[in-house]
Parts: structure tokens; sequence; C-alpha cells
């Protein structure tokens, strides 16, 4: 578009020049704040990446706030169980836009080795919608790294414009019911593996 | 130092004369009516001196009984653990609660509650711990059947 | 005319948790406030229940082995070293020498780790916001890179094993160990100058939470919490599994049984475990990592079918008396495998503790009883 020449020319006069979606996105993603919600094991590698060694502070998760009307990231790290997943999708709702998933660790994106239990749900994709998923169990800490500079990315792809238009609105919630959740999955969101 | 199983026994059989106690494996059989009075003698008498429940759980043996399993050491003489076995019949599991002798059987008697559907007189709060209220059966018992969550959806 | 407005008090209920900064995991209580004193308080749990006892019932013995690492997840060692002791009580497997010294390394060593973690999320759960919770860090940091050396893996070990430990450690290993332990008295000497004759630490937990020592022992409380409240009850004395009978160590107990005393036990604790790593670290002999009769990698798991009957094995986990209940019926499988959590049974007397207090003392209280979620739903 500018051309590079007088662009560099400029930066030595002090003026930069950029476009909004650029500047928008580019605080946007290094400023991520996640929600303070560990569930299970995988929330103790979280901690140990905000800790002194892995640091996540320096990709700019400065702070993980306690509350979700001012986080911009949901990491959910650990087994969500039928019992925990409404308050899962509560706390999803109660977030500002723009917000973020990552889901942490085997259980969390499809059950991991306890999927075969009575009170496990199969990954937390079923009822709301995950940007990135992070294999392991658990994610070493070096690869949550990984996954929260793979989101960064996906920030920087979109357009300001649009994400301003998208408004998720309010997730259903599932209720219990007598074995299970009602509803198993949240049409929208999941589609079962089909047998083929 | 604990006495063995056969002179517990007979100290037992003595201070306890309407009691019938047998012996399984390594652990006592008794009674479902007679389990009060049982560990409120293993407590309270000073040569045991079983001060506390180390473990209560319960298994399942399909199709006849469910059998409930206290594991009971003491503190204060640094011995144990004795094993106390009582067989419930399956339909209709009820036995008495031990919380009144020890604090400590309190969640543990909710969880078998909640997993195997073992109702315990006396109880001071007999309630679900594990799984939510309103949820039906009993997950641990061998035919409870897990639902399956890729089955199309209620709608 | 006017009327007198008459104000009457009401009790509010609230639910703290099971998203909340400092419950350690997806704990709920609900507690009942008159202000901000608390009335009632009932634990609710069950948020992380991952049917741990129902899948230990559909796999073999040895696959057991990385769920244990699930349990309580600070310990991973820990929790591997409780189920092996029971499957040996079952199969009469007896452990090599070799192995039984690097078990009680790891599980020391484990013991370290789990202290000092919980000494770091306790001052945090006060308010230090970080600080302490960041050394903390620091130091298990180097802890879990030797974990990682001699298993694969940070956390999730799955390295001891009935009969010795998976495999043997690496070259170096042992002198690694050796410098660590020789350097760890100093960073507990930096924490105990921040923190133990710290004012603001003291007038927060001393007189806070305190537990008698006749509820707890009849509450079934077991580990730190018990020692604190002056009852001399450890069970790698009293039972004197593995090797420890042969190692030189005091129990050290608290007096008043308050949330100072717990903190306190755990950082003499620590001190205790490094005499005991010590010990360890000089006589270790060598020799095989497993006996033959173990269960050693390479070896197919479904040939260990122990007799019929049952066991209970029990040792001193870091936060209490781990217990795991195991029922044979001669197949490959376990026909009844169930696990007796800590956490769970210490959190009996947690109402006890809190009537009467104030919100944030309970947040302390519950951080001295040192709870994982892992272990308490299982």
């Amino acid at each position: 578009m500018v051309d590079e020449g007088l662009k560099s020319e400029l930066q030595t006069e002090g003026i930069y020049l950029t476009t909004w979606d650029q500047l928008v996105n580019w605080g946007r993603r290094n400023s991520i704040w996640p929600l303070q919600f560990g569930l299970a094991c995988c929330a103790i590698e979280m901690i140990a990446t905000a800790a002194s060694r892995y640091d996540i502070a320096r990709f700019g998760s400065e702070i993980f706030r306690a509350s979700p009307r001012q986080a911009d990231l949901m990491i959910v790290a650990g087994t969500v169980t039928k019992k925990m997943a409404p308050q899962v999708v509560r706390l999803y709702n109660q977030m500002a836009e723009p917000k973020y998933v990552i889901s942490m660790g085997a259980c969390a994106t499809s059950g991991g080795p306890f999927h075969t239990g009575y009170n496990v749900l199969k990954g937390i994709d079923r009822y709301i919608p995950v940007d990135v998923y992070i294999p392991g169990c658990p994610p070493t800490p070096q690869a949550l790294l990984e996954g929260l500079m793979q989101l960064q990315q996906r920030i920087k792809g979109q357009s300001f414009g649009q994400a301003m238009d998208k408004k998720q609105g309010e997730y259903p919630i599932p209720e219990f019911g007598t074995a299970g959740l009602e509803p198993r999955y949240t049409p929208g969101v999941f589609q079962p593996p089909t047998a083929s | 130092m604990l006495p063995t199983l056969e002179e517990l026994k007979a100290a037992l059989q003595e201070l306890l004369p309407g009691v019938s106690l047998t012996m399984e494996g390594g652990s006592f059989l008794v009674e479902a009516k007679d389990v009060t009075a049982v560990c409120r003698c293993l407590k309270e008498t000073e040569r045991f001196g079983m001060d506390y429940v180390a473990n209560l759980t319960a298994v399942d043996y399909p199709p006849e009984r469910i059998e409930v399993v206290y594991h009971l050491c003491s503190m204060h003489h640094k011995h144990g653990p004795i094993a106390l076995k009582v067989k419930l019949p399956r339909a209709t599991p009820v036995v008495a609660s031990v919380t009144p002798i020890w604090r400590g059987a309190e969640f543990q008697e909710r969880e078998v509650y909640d997993l195997f559907g073992v109702t315990f007189e006396g109880h001071p709060d007999l309630r679900r711990i594990l799984m939510w209220e309103g949820f039906e059966g009993h997950p641990m018992r061998k035919d409870y059947v897990v639902e399956d969550q890729d089955a199309p959806h209620h709608s | 005319m006017t009327t007198a407005m008459t104000t009457e008090p009401q009790l509010l209920e609230v639910s703290l948790g099971p998203q909340h900064p400092s419950t350690h995991g997806v704990f709920r209580m609900n507690a009942v406030l008159d202000g901000e004193t608390i009335v009632k308080l009932k634990p609710v749990m069950g948020y992380l229940h991952r049917n741990h006892e129902q899948i230990g019932e559909h796999i073999t013995y040895i696959a057991s082995f990385p769920f244990t690492d699930r349990l309580d997840y600070f310990s991973a060692m820990s929790n591997n070293l409780g189920l092996a002791i029971a499957i040996e009580k079952l199969g009469g497997i007896q452990a090599s020498e070799r192995g039984e010294y690097l078990r009680v390394i790891m599980a020391e060593l484990t013991r370290l780790v789990n202290h000092t973690a919980v000494t770091g999320f306790l001052l945090n759960d006060m308010g230090a916001f970080g600080t302490p919770l960041l050394y903390a860090f620091r130091e298990r940091e180097k802890i879990l890179d030797l974990f990682e050396a001699a298993s694969g893996s940070r956390m999730m070990c799955n390295y001891v094993r009935p009969g010795g430990v998976r495999e043997d450690v690496p070259e170096q290993w042992l002198d690694r160990c050796r410098a660590l332990v020789g350097a760890y008295p100093r960073f507990l000497d930096e924490f105990e100058k921040l923190l133990t004759a710290n004012e603001i630490v003291r007038q927060r937990t001393q007189g806070v939470g305190i537990l008698k020592k006749e509820l707890a022992v009849n509450a079934s409380v077991t580990g730190p919490l018990l020692r604190a409240s002056g009852v001399n009850y450890d069970i790698r004395k009293v039972d004197g599994y593995s090797i420890y009978p042969r190692f030189e160590f005091k129990v050290p107990l608290g007096t008043v049984g308050d949330v100072y005393d717990r903190y306190y036990v755990r950082i003499l604790e620590m001190r205790e475990s490094l005499k005991i790593l010590q010990q360890a670290l000089k006589e270790i002999p060598g020799g095989p990592a497993i006996s033959p009769k173990g269960m050693a990698m390479g070896k197919a798991p479904r040939t260990f079918r122990p007799p019929k009957g049952e066991a209970y094995g029990r040792i001193e986990a870091p936060k209490g008396e781990l217990g795991f209940f195991l029922v044979s019926d001669g197949s490959p499988q376990p026909y009844r495998y169930h696990v007796r959590a800590p956490s769970f049974v210490n959190l009996t007397i947690l109402e006890d503790m809190c009537l009467g207090r104030k919100v944030a003392d309970t947040i302390i209280i519950l951080g001295s009883i040192d709870i994982v979620l892992g272990e308490v739903d299982r």
C-alpha cells in the first residue's frame, strides 16, 4: 500500500503509519488476560507457566483475573465433569467480548484418560466454542506458551470490524438430568462423530 | 501390641455375649444388628482402643449382597488395622451408622450411600456427596450402565 | 407521624466457589453468614469426580499407576508408592534393595515439593500476593527437573512399581540430587526468615482455626494437620513400611493446633525429610532397581494375577494417610479398588474449625488443611 521507503523515512521523523486493524490487534493480542480458572492437574502447569521460570507475563498475560468480567481468555485446564459443566458455560457467558477459549490438556479436549466415566464430559467443546486445543497430559508449560502464541496469530488475522459485529450472545446452559446433562451437547456448537 | 485375631475374637465374645463373630480371611464378619455394639466395644475397651476409623467402604457382589468394610486403627496404642465386614442384602442394604462413635466416618458413609446405595441409620446428614442431587442410580454398582454421550440428544 | 424503623439482622447465604481463586481447585463451600461471621458452613464436592475407582476395576493393576498420579497431582511419586505397597501386600512381592532406596528418595523429594508449594499457597491466600509462592515454585522447578530426568515427566511420573521402580536413574542423577539436598537448607532458612517471625503472619494465623486433640483423633484426621494438634502419629514410624525404620528422623509436633502450628510443622517436616534424604543418598547400594518378581518394564502386565484376597496398604503421604484397598478375585483386574484419600477425610472438621470466625479466616483455615481436589473427589 504505502511505499516502504516513505515509511522508513517517516519513521526517522517519529511518524508511524499503520492500519486500524493492525493497531488494535497488536494491542489485543499482546495483552490477553486469562481467567483464574483451573480445574485439575493442568491448572498446576498453568500456575507453573505463570511462575518465574516460564513467565507468561512476558507474553502479555500479566495478571490472571479472578472475575470473568475482567478476563479475555478462559483456559479450561483440567477435566470438565458433568457436575461442573454448567458453571463453565455460565462463566463463559459472563465474560465480556471479545473472548477466547483455550482447551488445555487431553481432558478438556475430549475427556482424556477418564473418558469412560459416568461423570466426565467428553470435551468442553460440546457446549462452548474453542479456539485452540493443546494436547498433552499435562501439556508442559512450553506447550501452553505455544498454544498462546497460536492464539495470538489468530487474533492477528482478525478483522476489527468483523470482531465487533460478531456478537456471540449467550450459550445455553445445560441442566442436570437423571444420568447426565440435558442436552448432551449444544447442536450449533458440536456435532457428534458419525459412525462411517 | 495388637493381640492376634483369635485372641481378639475370644476377648470380644467374652465382653459381648449375645454377639456372633466369625472370621473370614483376615477380617471379622459381624451381623448388621451388632455393628454398633462391636464398634463401641472396640473403641472403649482400653486394651483395643480403636479410636479412629481409617477406611470405610463397600464392595458389591451381585446378585445377593453388598459388603461394607471397616478398617479400624488405634492412634493411642499405635496398632492396627483391624478389618470388620458386614454383609447386607443387595435389595435393601441398611445398617446402623458409626458416625456417632467416630466422626471421621461421616463423609465416608455419605460416599458409600451415594455410590452404592447403602442406607446408614442414625447418620446426621445422609445425602449425596459426589454426584449431584437428582442423579438417579448408584454408579459404583456392577450393573450400572454409563450413558452414551454421543447418542442423539433429547429434543 | 413517624414510624420507627427497625432493622433485623438477616443471615446471608453465600456460595464460596467452585470458581474461586483460593479454594485450591473446584471446591465449593455453602456458607451462611451473620455479617462477616460464619454461622454454618457445608462443603460441597464432586466437581472433579472422575470415577477413578470405576476405571480401576476395568484395567489391570499396572495400568492403574498413571491414574494414581492424577489423584494428588502435587505428589505423584507418593501416590505410586501407596499403590505399589498395597499390591505388594496382596501379591506377596518383595522389593529390591536399590529399588527401596530409590522409592524413599523419591517420596521424600515429593514431600519437599508438596510442603514448599503448600506454604506458598497458604501465604498467597493470606494476601502476600505472589512473592512466597514464586519463591516456592522456583525451588519446586529444581526438584521437578530431577523427576523429569528420572521418569520422563515433570508431574505425572508413573515411576514406582511393585518390586521397586520402573527403571534405574540415569548417571549423575544421584550427584545432582546430593547437590540439591545440600543447597536446600539455605532456601529454607531464607524462606523462614521471611515468614516465621513475620508479624502479619503471626497475627493472622496464631489462635485461628484451633483443632483440639480429641476431635482430631475422632474425626480420623491424619498428616501434618493431626501432628500440629499434638498427636504423635506418623505412619512411617507406626507401620515402618518400606525401609523407613533404618533412618533416623524426628516427628515434629505442634502444641496449640492453630494455623501457625500447621505451617511450622510443615517447615520442620521439610528439615526432617532433608535428613532422611542425606542418609538415603549416602547408603544407597548398587544392584537391580526392581526385583525379579516385580512388574518390570517389558514384562506383560496381564501375567500378574494375585491370589484371591484383600489388602489394605497405607503410606504417610505428604497430606496424610493415603490408603489403597484392593480386593482380588484372581483375575488380572482388581474386583474392587478403593482409595482412602487424606484430603477427603480431613475435610470433615472444616466446619468445626470455621464456626464463629470471619470469611477471611475460613480461606486460611482451608489453606492450612491442605486439600487437593483430585484426591477429595477421585
